[in-house]
């Protein structure tokens, strides 16, 4: 963990619909460090999109806590960006891809020129300045999702949320959006919370690996990914402790026993998580990575 | 609808035989009832445009029947944009409003304008009011009904991106909720662009000083059925160029909608 807490969520619970309803959160409880880049992990339908949402302040949880630097979220915060996995609906199709990625900036920037500029940087950030001026459903679905990425940075936030980022993109675009986004984290140091149903991916790009139950999701486990710096798609995943993470996280998810593994061959420092029972606890145990 | 020039030559072919055949029919026939299309247009020429070029070549009579039948058309339409428009977003963004006018909305849909002529001849005597009432309370119901289905129908993931972006509410309105509305705000408005050319000659004929409609009055009274069907055939070009209008003002406006649904390279 680098730093302080840039986020601390409490004992988060959430039901849609009417009195108890349908249970989505149960008693979530995680902290996340400034600069951090945790990946969130469950099985589908556990309720990651909805934890992610109240972090974001789009929905109001009915029980715990949402707090960012110190302030409790009750509303959309400032410094925060999301990433929808539907890129195509997320983007406005009646705006150039520029004028979409300048919209949030408003708010904050006067002038319109400044804010084009702003625009622009970002595209540059995410490599599409030449096609600025085109239409979202002009792109690919890689591309729209690149723009949709330099609509989150040109905010400049301290906390990038991602849903299901890659979610809809084929295999060899995915890859080269997950090397983006650490690039990306690389220069800004921003913290980001990325929702994945990606295993692989979840290890890939993440520090920590937060696993969740079966809806109603509680956190199974929080793994340290002790992989070294700059990670690379073929020698990266090539590597023992990357095998070996990826394999106690995909246990982790299906709620088979996780082999408690570790014994100094791979995985990440376990910490416990708070509100698992005993057997959740020895699970999410592991060793530190070897430096291979 | 291609615009290719096979297709479009087809297509004014189609027309022209007609015309031909109608010609040929109406010379062998010699009816009075069917003028020859030759008689028609000639008729309309004399009776319409003939005038000096100061007067955009109209006749008195095209000054005086054929502009305020347009004016009241463009007043009518006017009204039922406004109208239905902004209404049309207010309802459709508001689940309360909605669910206080939808019972009431569905019913006054359901009533044809014509009947409320007299109602409108009442209220606002003979004459141009009552037309332009007649046409906006025509005209205004399938913009009304189909703006509020588009605002209310705005895509949840775009709303939602909205509030994670933190749009101002006015930016929300003009950014956002307003352009997704407009494909169905342009569907309404050409099914009432062609319902205001019969509700301004219904209107006209129910009672009026000068018009299209009027002048069909006075054609049909002095049994004269060429300028009768000089009117018919003006009320057709009428009616195509206003259709030709809107869909020029739509195109323009929704170059993004055609792409986005993949009908635009």
């Amino acid at each position: 963990m680098t730093g302080t807490a840039m986020l601390e969520i409490t004992g988060l619970t959430h039901a849609f619909g009417p009195g108890a309803g349908h249970p989505a959160l149960d008693g979530v409880t995680l902290t996340i460090g400034e600069g951090e880049m945790v990946s969130i992990v469950g099985p589908s339908g556990c309720g990651k999109s909805t934890l992610l949402r109240c972090v974001a302040g789009l929905i109001r949880p009915t029980g715990g806590s949402v707090v960012l630097r110190g302030a409790p979220v009750d509303a959309v915060p400032d410094g925060l960006a999301v990433v929808f996995q539907d890129y195509s609906r997320s983007l406005f199709p009646w705006l150039s891809v520029r004028d979409n990625v300048a919209l949030p900036l408003r708010r904050t920037q006067q002038g319109r020129a400044q804010r084009q500029a702003t625009a622009l940087d970002a595209l540059g950030t995410v490599g599409l300045t030449d096609i600025a001026q085109k239409y979202p459903w002009q792109l690919s679905g890689g591309m729209q999702q690149r723009v949709a990425i330099a609509r989150a940075l040109a905010c400049d936030p301290v906390l990038l949320l991602m849903d299901e980022p890659f979610g809809s993109v084929d295999a060899q675009t995915r890859e080269d959006l997950e090397d983006l986004i650490l690039a990306v984290r690389q220069d800004s140091r921003m913290t980001i919370l990325m929702v994945t149903h990606d295993i692989d991916e979840s290890v890939y790009v993440g520090d920590r690996v937060i696993v969740l139950t079966p809806g109603p999701a509680r956190v199974r486990a929080d793994l340290r990914v002790d992989l070294p710096a700059p990670r690379d798609q073929i020698a990266t995943k090539a590597l023992p402790g990357f095998v070996h993470l990826r394999t106690e996280v995909s246990r982790l998810v299906r709620g088979q026993p996780g082999d408690a593994g570790g014994r100094g061959s791979a995985g990440g420092t376990g910490r416990s998580a708070p509100g698992d029972d005993s057997r959740d606890r020895n699970r999410s145990r592991a060793a530190r990575a070897s430096q291979a | 609808m291609s615009w290719a020039p096979g297709r479009l030559a087809a297509r004014w072919a189609a027309i022209a035989a007609v015309v031909v055949l109608w010609q040929v029919w109406a010379r062998h026939q010699g009816s009075s009832f069917f003028p020859p299309p030759s008689a028609i247009a000639d008729r309309m020429y004399q009776q319409w445009f003939s005038g000096p070029a100061s007067h955009l070549f109209l006749t008195p009579d095209g000054v005086g029947n054929v502009l305020p039948s347009l004016g009241r058309i463009a007043a009518g339409l006017a009204i039922a944009v406004a109208v239905g428009g902004v209404a049309g977003v207010a309802i459709g963004r508001s689940v309360a409003l909605s669910g206080y006018l939808d019972p009431l909305l569905q019913f006054a849909r359901a009533l044809p304008a014509v009947t409320l002529v007299p109602v409108f001849i009442a209220l606002f005597r003979l004459g141009t009011e009552m037309e332009v009432a007649t046409i906006a309370f025509g005209t205004v119901w399938p913009i009304l009904l189909n703006t509020i289905d588009g605002a209310r129908s705005v895509d949840p993931v775009q709303m939602e991106t909205a509030r994670a972006f933190r749009l101002p509410g006015w930016q929300r309105l003009t950014k956002l909720i307003i352009p997704a509305t407009m494909p169905r705000f342009f569907a309404g408005l050409r099914l009432s662009v062609s319902l205001a050319l019969v509700l301004m000659v219904f209107a006209e004929l129910a009672g009026s000083s000068n018009g299209i409609g009027y002048e069909m009055n006075n054609a049909e009274s002095s049994f004269d059925m060429t300028w009768v069907w000089a009117t018919i055939v003006l009320l057709a070009l009428l009616g195509n160029a206003f259709n030709l209008l809107e869909q020029a003002v739509e195109h323009r406006m929704l170059g993004w909608h055609r792409g986005a649904r993949g009908r635009m390279p």
